[in-house]
């Protein structure tokens, strides 16, 4: 079972906190994650700390699923950092800004690992 | 030893009454910041020394500065669209360092606010900026709106400081003389703790802004049912409360800047409290998230004209967003070399930007090793800003400030790195022309 949904990243406490300790273990856990509600996450048959893969039309990435019952339906959110943008549409619009916000996304329960900040650097070398 | 009203480094609320204690050249505690702003001023592993590699996959070798500036300088030099990207962690003295170093290359100069409140500065270019300073909005603010923007996570002590709890000459009861509401996509703390919680489906923000307006211009006939899944009786009743304020405040963040919309989201937020000032007094301000990317934009403004996205290939700033900011440039291949320099485009870009910087030489000037270190080229180790050097930076509503030093290093400031640069680039063309 799949979710459609809307994507959308953005900034949390934690993930300010290790903005200077990006190579940390801290830092993974405040950012790499995936957050939806419960009822989304029931349908998707996932646990919190599950793997879950999220794809849209401009790349796809894996972190483990939270709950935050404050989303709506087919709203999931990654905080703002690389694992929210290995989905992010580049695309400008012509006025200089990517979109961070409202992408169609997929989302997919998955056994495959969640990648490390270098591991995924390493992909766009 | 204590150190009193010391300026926290992190968030665009520069808050100014931290307490930091300093014991053998070391911060051992840090009183009265938010977790962040705690967080940062303790400290993190840095990188120690300059490095260098040739293949982003190699492994980084030490090198001296002298070696790790010359590089760098011969670089930037040598490139023909070298791309000058970050600066917002940085103080007013080095970004102007860094406007001098872009007029040197001819090349661009962007700041952070491109994946920030880039949309925003577009937005006052359109419609201006109703706008006033926080002391303001803290002592006369009863109707605060968040639109868009979660202070709870991003900017902590701002309902405390100068938004919500805190009590002011015309908000004597604080909380309790201030109406709060929240306009989100999802239901964040910040909605929590509001009267009025609003949600708006994503990328309809514009549309329930234009609803408003039509019912404050006495136009609610012309309103549906149902705006950007708002009810048409909720808007009905947020347009009366908003034309009842004394003094009405919004403040906004990446909820309407990376939305669909954009700049647009700006325009129409900005034409919504220039029409209800017709009624009582209203202001709008961007919740600003490095300490000093407002300062990055009064810097470049009064050297340049413009506020970021600034080519200097012509050898005239020219300005064109769309064009010439960062994301843009990297879309389309067109730099040949990058300095990032006091922000994080490895972090903060999306994947395919990235995967396009990753061909072109790197140069970082940082602290911290982080994602932009993982596709650099030349790593320089600086001092931070705010801790360990004093200097000038904004507060977010433009208030210029004197952030503090708190203790000592060796690492050499970002402007003292700048100048050996700027130095060694004329030395190199110089000696070419």
């Amino acid at each position: 079972m799949n979710l459609n949904a809307t994507f959308i990243s953005g900034r949390t406490v934690n993930q300010g906190c290790n903005l200077e300790n990006k190579t940390s273990q801290a830092y993974f856990d405040a950012a790499a994650y995936c957050e939806m509600n419960s009822k989304d996450a029931s349908s998707l048959g996932v646990e919190p700390g599950n793997n879950v893969k999220v794809t849209t039309d401009h790349g796809s990435v894996v972190v483990p699923m939270a709950i935050c019952d404050g989303n709506p339906d087919g709203l999931v959110f990654i905080p703002m950092g690389p694992w929210a943008n290995a989905v992010v549409d580049p695309d400008t619009k012509g006025c200089g800004m990517p979109g961070f916000k409202g992408i169609s996304a997929v989302v997919e329960p998955t056994d495959e690992k969640a990648p490390t900040m270098p591991e995924l650097m390493a992909r766009l070398k | 030893m204590i150190i009193k009203d010391v300026l926290c480094p992190f968030c665009g609320c520069l808050c100014d009454d931290l307490a930091v204690e300093v014991e053998n050249n070391k911060v051992v505690d840090v009183k009265h910041a938010c977790k962040i702003g705690a967080s940062k001023i303790m400290g993190h592993d840095r990188i120690k020394a300059p490095m260098m590699r040739d293949d982003k996959n190699g492994e980084f070798r030490e090198v001296s500065y002298d070696e790790a500036i010359n590089e760098s300088a011969k670089i930037l030099a040598n490139s023909k669209r070298p791309l000058l990207y970050g600066w917002a962690s940085g103080l007013c003295e080095m970004m102007a360092k860094g406007i001098l170093l872009n007029e040197e290359v001819g090349g661009i100069i962007d700041n952070t606010a491109s994946v920030c409140h880039g949309p925003s500065v577009l937005g006052v270019h359109e419609k201006g900026l109703p706008t006033g300073t926080l002391g303001q909005f803290a002592n006369r603010a009863d109707l605060v709106v968040f639109w868009g923007c979660n202070p709870v996570q991003a900017h902590p002590r701002h309902m405390s400081r100068y938004s919500v709890f805190n009590k002011g000459f015309f908000a004597s009861k604080g909380r309790r003389s201030r109406k709060v509401v929240v306009f989100d996509v999802r239901k964040t703390d910040t909605a929590e703790m509001a009267d009025e919680y609003v949600q708006v489906n994503p990328g309809e923000d514009y549309i329930v802004m234009s609803a408003l307006r039509a019912i404050i211009a006495d136009k609610a006939d012309v309103v549906p049912d149902s705006v950007g899944g708002v009810p048409k009786e909720k808007l009905v009743e947020l347009g009366e409360a908003m034309k009842g304020a004394k003094y009405g405040m919004v403040y906004f963040g990446m909820g309407l800047t990376q939305s669909r919309g954009k700049y647009k989201n700006i325009d129409n937020a900005v034409s919504l409290i220039t029409e209800l000032n017709a009624h009582g007094k209203h202001s709008i301000l961007p919740m600003r998230g490095h300490y000093n990317v407002t300062g990055f934009g009064q810097v470049c403004a009064w050297e340049t004209g413009f506020a970021n996205a600034v080519d200097m290939s012509r050898g005239i700033p020219y300005y064109n967003p769309g064009e010439t900011c960062s994301n843009d440039l990297l879309m389309r291949e067109e730099i040949d070399s990058a300095m990032i320099i006091a922000g994080d485009a490895g972090a903060h870009f999306p994947a395919q930007s990235i995967a396009r910087m990753s061909k072109v030489p790197v140069i970082q000037v940082d602290p911290f090793h982080n994602p932009t270190t993982e596709m650099a080229n030349i790593v320089i180790p600086t001092k931070v800003s705010g801790v360990e050097l004093e200097g000038t930076a904004y507060r977010m509503d433009s208030v210029s400030l004197r952030m503090r030093k708190l203790v000592d290093v060796d690492f050499p400031s970002d402007e003292e790195v700048l100048d050996k640069i700027i130095a060694k680039v004329r030395e190199i063309k110089g000696a070419s022309s």
